[in-house]
Parts: C-alpha cells; sequence; structure tokens
C-alpha cells in the first residue's frame, strides 16, 4: 500500500482573525483526478498554494508522497517540488522569455540535459499540448489566453510530475477553448497517468473530466465524491451549486 | 523508502552482432540517476547502426527517456525493437512532432552594417516623435484646462504634490546637508593655508545656491520620483487600466500626465530652495567647527556675496528641472510593453535620461546666464 499522493491531516489556516479552513481532511490516492470546488472566499485557491507549499499552514499537516512539505534540507524539498507541477490561474509565464525558453526553464534548471536533447523536450512537449513550432519563437504577450494556459501546462509538464495541480484551468476561455483545454487534460491524464487536483467553478469542466468532487464548504471538505454521490448529499451549498437550473443543463449535456 | 529508479542499458553478444537490453526506469529521475555511465553506454550503442534493441524490460517510461531513446536511435525506430504495446504510444508521438523548419540564416549582405547603423537611429527618431507628441498633447491639455478651469484635476495635482515634493523632503535635507559638510570641509582645509578663512561664504553660497542646489535636487527627484513615475505609468499600461480610464472618456494625459508634469514644476523650485538652505546649513557648521566662524557672521556676509539673482536663477532651474524630469519619466512610462524586461529597460532609460538631459539643460543655462548675478570685483 503507497501513501497517498496528497494527505492532508487536521489542517486549520486563519488569516488575522478569520479562520479559512478548520479540521480539514483530505487524501488523494495515485491516478486520481480531484475537482476542488466551492464559493467564492471559501479558501479553495488558499488550500492549493498550502499544497504547493507557497503558503504554510496554521495548525495541521500536509504530506505529499508521504514526505512533510517543509524540512529536511533545500535538496530534499527541491526534489520534492520537482514531483508535482502547477498550472496557475493566469498562466505565470515569465514574460521576458519567448514560449521554448518558458518551457525550457525547468529543464535547464535541472542542468543534466544539453541543448539538443532539451530542444526535443521542449518540442515534444509542445507537441503534447498542440502547440505548433513556429509558436515557440513567440513572445506570451503575442500569446491568445487559450494559448497562455496550453504553454503554462507545457511547463508544468516538462519536469515529468506524478501530480499536477490546476487552479482554475478554464477560466478565462471561451466553451469551445475551455471544452478542447480539458480534453488536453483529459488525453494527458490517461497517457501520463498524472495524478490531477483542479480548483474550479466551471460544472462543464467537472462533467467532462469525470472527475471525483471535493466540496469545500463551511471551512472543511463538506464531501468527497463522483458527481453523482455529491449530488445525493443534502445540504444547501451543494443544492445551490449542483441542483440549479442552469447547472443541470450543464451536467444533462454530459 | 522507495527504490532509486535506475535506466540501464546492456550491451550482449560478441562484437558486430550484439543486442541492446533496456531496463529499469527511463524517466528524468532514472536518467539522472544513471549519469555518465549510461551516457557512455549509449554513444557505445550508437555506434552500431542496425543493433537490435530490447526494450521489454523497461518499467517506467516517461517523455525524458523517450526523448533520450529516440535521440540515441536517430529520430526513428529501430528495425529490431522489442517494446511493450503501452509505450509504443510515446514513440508514435515523437515520430509526429512536427520537425522545426529551418531556421533561415538572416541574409548578410554586404550593406548588413549600414542596416545595423540605422536602426538604432530609427528607434531615436520614434523616441523624438514619440516626446515630441507628448509635448504637444501637453500643450493642447494647457490650453484645455485655461479655457476649462473646472477640467483642472486639482486632486491628482495635490496627491502627485505631496507625493513627489513632501515625500522627498527627508531625503533631499540629508543629502544636502551632508554635501554641505563635506565641501565646507575640504575648502576649509585648501582656504585655511591661504588665510583665505572668509572666502568659504563665497565659494558655499555661489556654488551651492546657484549650480549644485538645483543639480543635485533635480538628480535625487529623477531617481526618485522619476523612477516611480515611470513605473507606475508602465504597469497601469501593462494592467490595461489607462485603457480603461481611456474608455471611460478621461483623458490620460489630462489625468495621468498633466499632474505630474504640474506637480513637479511647482514641486522642484521649493524642493531647490529647501536642499540649497539644508547644505549651506551643512557647511556653516562645519565652517564653525573648522574655521571657528560664527553662525552670526555666516549670515551677515552671505546676502553680500550672494546677489539675489542668483537664488531666481536657482528657481528657475528647478522649475525647468521640474518639467523635465516628469516629461521623461511619462514618455518612458507610455513605452513601457507588457513584459518584466521592458518596464526594467524603460525605467532605467527614464532615470539616465532625466540626469542626462538635467545636466545638459543645466549647461545650457551656465551659458545663458554667464552675466547675470556675478558679484562684479
Amino acid at each position: 500500500m503507497t501513501a497517498p499522493v496528497i494527505d492532508i491531516r487536521d489542517l486549520s489556516t486563519r488569516f488575522g482573525e478569520v479562520w479559512i479552513h478548520r479540521h480539514l481532511n483530505l487524501q488523494v490516492e495515485q491516478g486520481d483526478v480531484v475537482a476542488l470546488v466551492g464559493g467564492s472566499g471559501s479558501g479553495k485557491t488558499t488550500l492549493l498554494r498550502q499544497i504547493i507549499g507557497l503558503l504554510h499552514p496554521t495548525l495541521g499537516d500536509i504530506r505529499l508522497f508521504g514526505e512533510p512539505l517543509f524540512g529536511g534540507g533545500v535538496h530534499r524539498e527541491q526534489a520534492l517540488r520537482r514531483r508535482f507541477g502547477v498550472l496557475f490561474q493566469h498562466g505565470a509565464l515569465f514574460s521576458a522569455f519567448n514560449v521554448f525558453d518558458n518551457v525550457a526553464f525547468p529543464l535547464r534548471e535541472l542542468g543534466c540535459f544539453d541543448e539538443a536533447m532539451i530542444h526535443d523536450l521542449v518540442m515534444l512537449k509542445l507537441s503534447m499540448v498542440e502547440l505548433l513550432p513556429r509558436h515557440a519563437r513567440l513572445m506570451p504577450a503575442e500569446l491568445s489566453g487559450g494559448m497562455v494556459k496550453r504553454v503554462a501546462l507545457a511547463r508544468a509538464l516538462a519536469l515529468e510530475p506524478e501530480l499536477l495541480l490546476l487552479d482554475e484551468p478554464t477560466a478565462g476561455l471561451d466553451p469551445d477553448r475551455s471544452d478542447s483545454f480539458v480534453r488536453l487534460v483529459r488525453q494527458l491524464d490517461k497517457e501520463l497517468g498524472l495524478t490531477v487536483v483542479l480548483v474550479t467553478h466551471d460544472l462543464d469542466t467537472l462533467a467532462a473530466l469525470e472527475s471525483r468532487v471535493a466540496v469545500l464548504a463551511e471551512q472543511h471538505i463538506l464531501a468527497l465524491g463522483s458527481i453523482e454521490e455529491i449530488m445525493a448529499v443534502d445540504h444547501p451549498f451543494i443544492r445551490n451549486f449542483f441542483l440549479s437550473d442552469r447547472s443541470r443543463r450543464a451536467l444533462e449535456t454530459h | 523508502m522507495l527504490p532509486v529508479p535506475l535506466a540501464t542499458l546492456e550491451l550482449l553478444g560478441p562484437p558486430g552482432e550484439r543486442s541492446a537490453t533496456l531496463s529499469g526506469a527511463w524517466t528524468l529521475a532514472g536518467l539522472r540517476n544513471a549519469g555518465e555511465s549510461l551516457e557512455r553506454a549509449l554513444a557505445d550503442a550508437m555506434t552500431e547502426p542496425d543493433l537490435a534493441w530490447n526494450a521489454l524490460g523497461i518499467d517506467a517510461l516517461d517523455s525524458a527517456g523517450a526523448v533520450r531513446l529516440w535521440r540515441a536511435w536517430g529520430q526513428a525506430l529501430p528495425l529490431a525493437l522489442l517494446s511493450r504495446p503501452e509505450h509504443g504510444r510515446i514513440f508514435d508521438r515523437l515520430a509526429a512532432v512536427p520537425q522545426d523548419e529551418a531556421k533561415a540564416p538572416p541574409p548578410q549582405g554586404p550593406t548588413e552594417w549600414i542596416i545595423a547603423l540605422g536602426r538604432p537611429l530609427l528607434v531615436l527618431r520614434t523616441v523624438l516623435a514619440d516626446f515630441l507628441a507628448l509635448l504637444g498633447q501637453l500643450a493642447l491639455d494647457l490650453l484645455h484646462v485655461c479655457r476649462h478651469p473646472a477640467d483642472m484635476p486639482w486632486k491628482e495635482i495635490s496627491a502627485n504634490l505631496f507625493k513627489s515634493g513632501v515625500r522627498a523632503m527627508p531625503v533631499t535635507a540629508l543629502v544636502g546637508f551632508l554635501i554641505g559638510v563635506v565641501l565646507s570641509y575640504l575648502s576649509a582645509l585648501q582656504l585655511r593655508q591661504f588665510g583665505a578663512d572668509v572666502f568659504i561664504i563665497n565659494i558655499l553660497g555661489m556654488g551651492i545656491v546657484r549650480e549644485l542646489g538645483p543639480v543635485l535636487t533635480a538628480v535625487l527627484v529623477a531617481g526618485r520620483s522619476g523612477s516611480a513615475m515611470t513605473a507606475q505609468l508602465g504597469v497601469m499600461r501593462v494592467t490595461e487600466e489607462i485603457d480603461a480610464l481611456a474608455t471611460m472618456g478621461v483623458s490620460r494625459s489630462l489625468r495621468l500626465i498633466f499632474p505630474k508634469v504640474v506637480a513637479l514644476a511647482i514641486a522642484m523650485p521649493l524642493l531647490v530652495l529647501w536642499t540649497s538652505a539644508m547644505a549651506i546649513i551643512g557647511g556653516m557648521v562645519s565652517a564653525w567647527s573648522q574655521l571657528n566662524m560664527s553662525h552670526n557672521f555666516f549670515f551677515q556676509i552671505l546676502p553680500r556675496v550672494v546677489p539675489l539673482e542668483n537664488l531666481w536663477i536657482a528657481q528657475g532651474k528647478g522649475f525647468t528641472f521640474g518639467i523635465a524630469v516628469a516629461l521623461v519619466a511619462c514618455h518612458f512610462g507610455l513605452r513601457v510593453r507588457p513584459n518584466t524586461e521592458s518596464l526594467s529597460a524603460n525605467t532605467t532609460s527614464s532615470v539616465v535620461t532625466a540626469i542626462t538631459a538635467v545636466i545638459l539643460i543645466d549647461a545650457v543655462i551656465a551659458i545663458a546666464t554667464r552675466g547675470i548675478g556675478v558679484p562684479k570685483l
């Protein structure tokens, strides 16, 4: 029995006087696709930032691949951080680098491949996210919103992560682009056997990814399960989120 | 503890009819752990083109491992290859990667150096044209607020006056005072040798009031407020705030640039006065400790050796420098393109250009006013 990829136990977070999370527990097993949903301000992005080690939890413990996030020296932390990739909400591409250099950056930092190998790897990653070689020379400012997300995904995949974290992967994309991005993530997930955790508001994305859903409300994980299981839970937030007319329409089409 | 992933390659059989057996984890981590010995084995394997490859022993294969093998195979699948079906897909993907279109080398003609020479000149021309347009726009804004005084952006002017004027007072006071002390100390050392102690007031008075005060203040303000203005406008451009203003029918030049220019045109002469006063006080303190010159005496002599015209010249310089620094800062702020490199480059250019412009203008004014305010011997 291997340790869960993400293991959050009894996590509490406080900003000033406000408790964002209280006694939050979440386990994500290898190969799972888990979507975190919750109302605005429920602390989804905060939780994601804690999982990737950008924020320290006030209380509680987060383990990735069975190892604690902090402590044990710079090299251990660095090695752990190389096992997951993150797609930030707005891409967070380095604006001074072109597309190629953005994707090549983590590989160069690794310092164990020559330029020719890096070139081939970057081109493979770009083709994985359905970009063409000529796009490699563009600057981030010249890209459309959908392309920024694709390049950011290619960069997140550069170091062959076992765990992929996506923050609002389809926000700001038109339905068509959003569909094709979700298809891409799903295909890559199947191909590479990733564990995926995403934060989203978008029911279409949830339905299309056929993910398990973790509902974050009232400062903890209210329910975790497939969409059908979640919809069976009787709770005001879940009723509003999944059972409104708009949501029904979105879920029925899939 | 999990076993350390490792990529291995074994070459078996007699030379000429060898076979290569791959096993272990052909992943990023596996490649890193295998290191040099694997590279040597791969290089060895590449010397034989018709090698038979057995990849059935590969437990884990990711794209880094696949690309490494692909490169060893010379960008094509080897004829004799045994591999697991689930690994076939990644090689299919590699084969489907569109080849980079040949990077056409730029034509190196005999006229290349002319082009290289001309490009910065063309850039300079657009910079100058943009600057002229900015100047013209400001003139139009000035005309507009003269006709419609209700449109005068009082709030913005006041805010900028506070930010770039009042907030700059501590640092200009400190620097001015210290420069005064140092200047006075060095001059006192020399003057004492000739017994010309009293001339320290002439040197400090003329030097600080007429030259050092205005230039020192302008350099400090260019570094402090000029860079801030460039960065602010630059980021506003990147985050499309300037466009948002325009869509609300608010003129960007009237609300963003005009108040900055007006504020610095007002604040700078006052700051010049303040800095010069601090420098003279610094010089006076130093003269008292070095030459035993009383403050009373200093104050009596100062107005006699520094004619009042010098103060007006200094105020004029402050006014001009203020406008120049603000204009340069705004100009470069509007040139920022949406990336971090451009922001840093334009902020640097803004400060360097502003300081250079200040010194150039100072030289022109020095020549133009060479007959004014100099005490007759």
